[in-house]
């Protein structure tokens, strides 16, 4: 029986309203903001990236573990800007961390599902007793092309779960994946820029897959959506995870406070894991709750999971991520939105 | 910035390692091989806090090449707890706003990079503490 | 040790020389100071320069200018100590006479900065690398930050700084062979554009391209050579933690105060005796801290210097009566030995309109870096 003994975010603190985005294109604010149920969303300074975020985020999974950092015997990093094409993220992460050299590294891809699937594997890795601690980080920088719909959303944050035996934070009753070969985002090496099918995206992509693998979740454990406290839905808007969670027979009140993508953006592998973080910051002992994250390719990773005793006593050991969203935030115009995410060509 | 060169200074940068002198206790960051207080070749190894006060600061508004899309920047002396300074930038803020006696956090950030094609270089940097 | 005396010296202009490269520089300066001496020969050479592997890519500088001086043959030493360079050459210089090593010793500087390096990085190195340079610092925000701390702890104010430029520049306008003959106004100073807060561009000093030249030789010779020899009575050089954050106090030079205090001791002067002076302003806050550090000025009371005339032509102890860094221009490595020939034409009784009536005792303090390494040399009119 393993589980989560620690968790953390970290987002920068720099913000481009949507409005803003929509004036820099000749599109009508109200109508984009109402469209995707956005407001804002957060910008990585120049000097910020996934590996700086999976620290930030790991620093505050350990506090809350509050274990040696020593102990942690693997370390993994799942995004879709992993800094390096050659190079992991995770091992930067852990020197950082204290944790090396003792661990075992990998960095994982999987479009927006990176993060859940680094959990899934550090869960395992735990549970077969192979590793005492296992860290995994979701985090992104991602970018979204200019003028494309997905630059409203594309946005940069991270979280990172330490899984073990001990002192559970959380326990994990079931986890389900369900996988399929769908071609409706993708970026070719070499490319700046993603692509994407457009309304493709939708059912065939992000509900076939979040409907699929939560309703095979609730069907093996034999829970209803009622049972549950708490739902968080993979965010790369703000209306497909309130669409999907109302499918699926969850209220808004369970779905409100995982729904941090209207002022946050789609962190792409830090997006549920960032939810699922904003709700352990206020879950109650034995309160359930269903994650289902969605990577385009395309897959999504469902997990049941249930809040312990120990839960509210470790939570304020390091900033939740209402704390960190309610930081001091500088808003950028479009010009300086364009700087900090390198898309202006300079002569180089 | 030749690789060799760059990971020798990483348990420093990465873990802000300092080192204690055990003969007068003064403290040095990065840790050196000989105290310059007393000229003692013993060391204790430490980890500094990872937050600070500013000691003097500028804004630089000219930068180096490898810093020109960051200008104008903040950039400080800050002293630890531990009595350690070290120089870092200072950013997530207004740079104009950063002044003597301001209390800082240390945050893990991406220093430098050399071109697209170069390493990327981390270390610590500076933002307003609360 | 023998009595040393500086009896020749020559420069060029400084300025953007883009006709003379790195060698012709040196050649010029070298060839004026042999030809004021009437020398056609030297027994050794100490040529300071900073950085002509950076700038221009040229290390093993000692042999080439011999070579381009047509005299191959002759030793020849380079001296880096970045901007205190020219400084510590002419010490070294001092030294190989002084030992009896060297008769006639040529002590130059040069500095060739405007090829198309980068010079706000080149400049850097002169700043610990690893804990400075690193993080992105600049020599003006190396200065930058001792100003604040200096504008922090006393009461001086930016007008303060300013003032020392336009001082200046009304002393360099008078120097045809300053970079900028031409005077600035307070205004003008405190509405250029802002470089690394709080100086501004017209509180730094220009790049520079230049090369100064001085010979040397033991004072019971100097009558070869001149009928108004300058004795070098003091040499002092010290050095200073590297890093700004390794000092105790960001605002206070320990190096100038102890190179000062070496120099005075080894000449037998105080401060008070002191009539002209070439200090390192390579930015406004520099003359300053240094004037504090030599003991020309009080702690604290370095700031109003510039302002109430003290250090101006016609004040009690002009400073810089050549335009300084800021105005006469920093060809870094040159810079040293262009202060000692200001203080030399001075005690000579040639330096025209600039001249300070009656001066006997002068001083020149070259500075290295943020303040790392700091060279003082007292001169005395025979």
């Amino acid at each position: 029986m393993a589980g989560i003994v620690g968790y953390g975010a970290y987002i920068p603190r720099n913000r481009i309203k949507t409005e803003d985005i929509a004036r820099q294109w000749g599109k009508d604010p109200k109508t984009i903001e109402k469209g995707l149920l956005l407001k804002e969303k957060s910008v990585p300074g120049l000097d910020e990236d996934t590996i700086t975020i999976s620290v930030a985020a790991g620093r505050a999974a350990l506090d809350r573990a509050g274990i040696d950092p020593a102990r942690v015997g693997a370390v993994y990093v799942g995004s879709e800007s992993h800094p390096y094409a050659v190079k992991p993220s995770g091992t930067i992460v852990s020197e950082v961390l204290g944790i090396a050299p003792d661990v075992h590294v990998a960095d994982f891809e999987f479009a927006c599902k990176a993060g859940t699937e680094a959990m899934f594997v550090a869960l395992g890795l735990v549970e077969s007793g192979r590793v005492e601690y296992a860290l995994a980080i979701g985090a992104d920088t991602s970018q979204g092309a200019p003028n494309d719909a997905l630059e409203f959303s594309a946005s940069a944050g991270g979280a990172a779960f330490l899984f073990g035996k001990d002192d559970l934070l959380v326990d994990v009753l079931e986890t389900y994946s369900y996988t399929s070969d769908t071609p409706d985002f993708w970026r070719r090496e070499g490319e700046f820029y993603p692509r994407h099918g457009g309304r493709f995206t939708g059912e065939p992509a992000y509900f076939k897959h979040v409907l699929a693998a939560s309703r095979e979740i609730l069907r093996k454990t034999g829970l209803k959506a009622s049972d549950f406290r708490f739902a968080v839905f993979h965010m790369p808007n703000g209306k497909f995870p309130l669409a999907a969670g109302k499918e699926l027979g969850f209220t808004r009140a369970q779905l409100e406070v995982g729904w941090v993508v209207p002022t946050m953006g789609n962190t792409y592998s830090g997006s549920s894991p960032t939810g699922l973080a904003a709700i352990l910051d206020v879950a109650e002992p034995d309160d359930l709750i269903l994650i289902t994250s969605f990577g385009s390719g395309a897959g999504s990773d469902s997990f049941v999971l249930k809040a312990t005793e120990l839960l509210p006593n470790r939570r304020d050991l390091a900033p939740t991520v209402h704390e960190i969203m309610d930081r001091p935030k500088r808003y950028l115009t479009y010009g300086q939105y364009a700087k900090y995410r390198e898309k202006i060509i300079l002569n180089t | 910035m030749p690789s060799p060169r760059y990971w020798r200074e990483v348990p420093n940068r990465y873990r802000l390692e300092a080192g204690r002198c055990a003969a007068c206790g003064k403290v040095t960051f990065p840790a050196r091989r000989v105290c310059p207080e007393c000229r003692g070749t013993e060391t204790e190894p430490m980890a500094l806090s990872r937050t600070a006060k500013v000691v003097t600061s500028t804004v630089i508004r000219v930068p180096p090449d490898d810093f020109l899309m960051e200008a104008p920047y903040a950039m400080a002396v800050v002293e630890t707890p531990e009595g350690a300074r070290l120089m870092t930038q200072v950013v997530d803020c207004d740079p104009e706003a950063v002044l003597p006696g301001m209390n800082v956090a240390l945050e893990f950030r991406l220093i430098r990079k050399e071109g697209h094609g170069g390493i990327r270089c981390y270390g610590h940097k500076a933002v307003p503490a609360g | 040790m023998r009595e040393v005396a500086v009896v020749g010296a020559g420069m060029t202009r400084f300025g953007e020389l883009w006709q003379s490269s790195l060698r012709d520089l040196f050649v010029e300066a070298a060839l004026e100071a042999l030809t004021s001496a009437g020398a056609d020969h030297v027994d050794d050479i100490y040529v300071g320069n900073m950085s002509g592997g950076q700038f221009v890519g040229q290390e093993h500088l000692g042999p080439l200018f011999a070579d381009h001086l047509g005299m191959a043959g002759v030793p020849v030493t380079r001296v880096e100590s970045a901007c205190a360079s020219g400084g510590v050459a002419l010490r070294a210089g001092f030294m190989a006479v002084a030992s009896g090593m060297s008769d006639l010793v040529l002590a130059a500087g040069v500095e060739k900065m405007t090829d198309g390096a980068d010079v706000t990085n080149v400049l850097a190195t002169a700043a610990d690398q690893e804990t400075e340079a690193y993080h992105g610092i600049t020599f003006p925000g190396l200065y930058a930050m001792i100003a604040r701390a200096y504008l922090d702890t006393h009461a001086a104010t930016e007008e303060d700084l300013a003032w020392v430029a336009v001082k200046n520049h009304r002393h360099g306008a008078l120097n045809p062979k300053a970079q900028f003959q031409r005077e600035v106004t307070l205004e003008q100073v405190m509405t250029s554009t802002m470089v690394a807060d709080p100086l501004r561009l017209l509180h730094c000093s220009p790049v520079s391209d230049g090369a100064a030249a001085v010979l040397l030789c033991p004072l019971d010779q100097a009558k070869q050579y001149t009928d108004r020899p300058v004795k070098i009575l003091g040499s002092g050089l010290a050095s200073a933690p590297m890093a700004l954050a390794a000092r105790e106090d960001p605002a206070f030079l320990d190096a100038v105060a102890k190179s000062a205090d070496r120099a005075y001791r080894m000449a037998g002067v105080k401060a008070d005796d002191i009539r002209v002076a070439e200090v390192h302003d390579c930015f406004s806050i520099a003359e300053i801290c240094c004037i504090e550090a030599i003991g020309v000025a009080c702690r604290g009371e370095g700031a109003q210097a510039a302002r109430v005339g003290l250090t101006a032509l016609g004040g009690r102890i002009p400073v810089n009566t050549s335009g300084g860094l800021k105005s006469k221009g920093h060809p870094v490595g040159a810079t040293g030995i262009a202060q000692a020939i200001e203080i030399y034409e001075q005690l000579r009784g040639e330096a025209g309109e600039r001249q300070v009536e009656g001066a006997r005792l002068g001083l020149t303090q070259n500075m290295g870096g943020s303040g790392a390494s700091s060279v003082v040399h007292i001169f005395q009119g025979v």
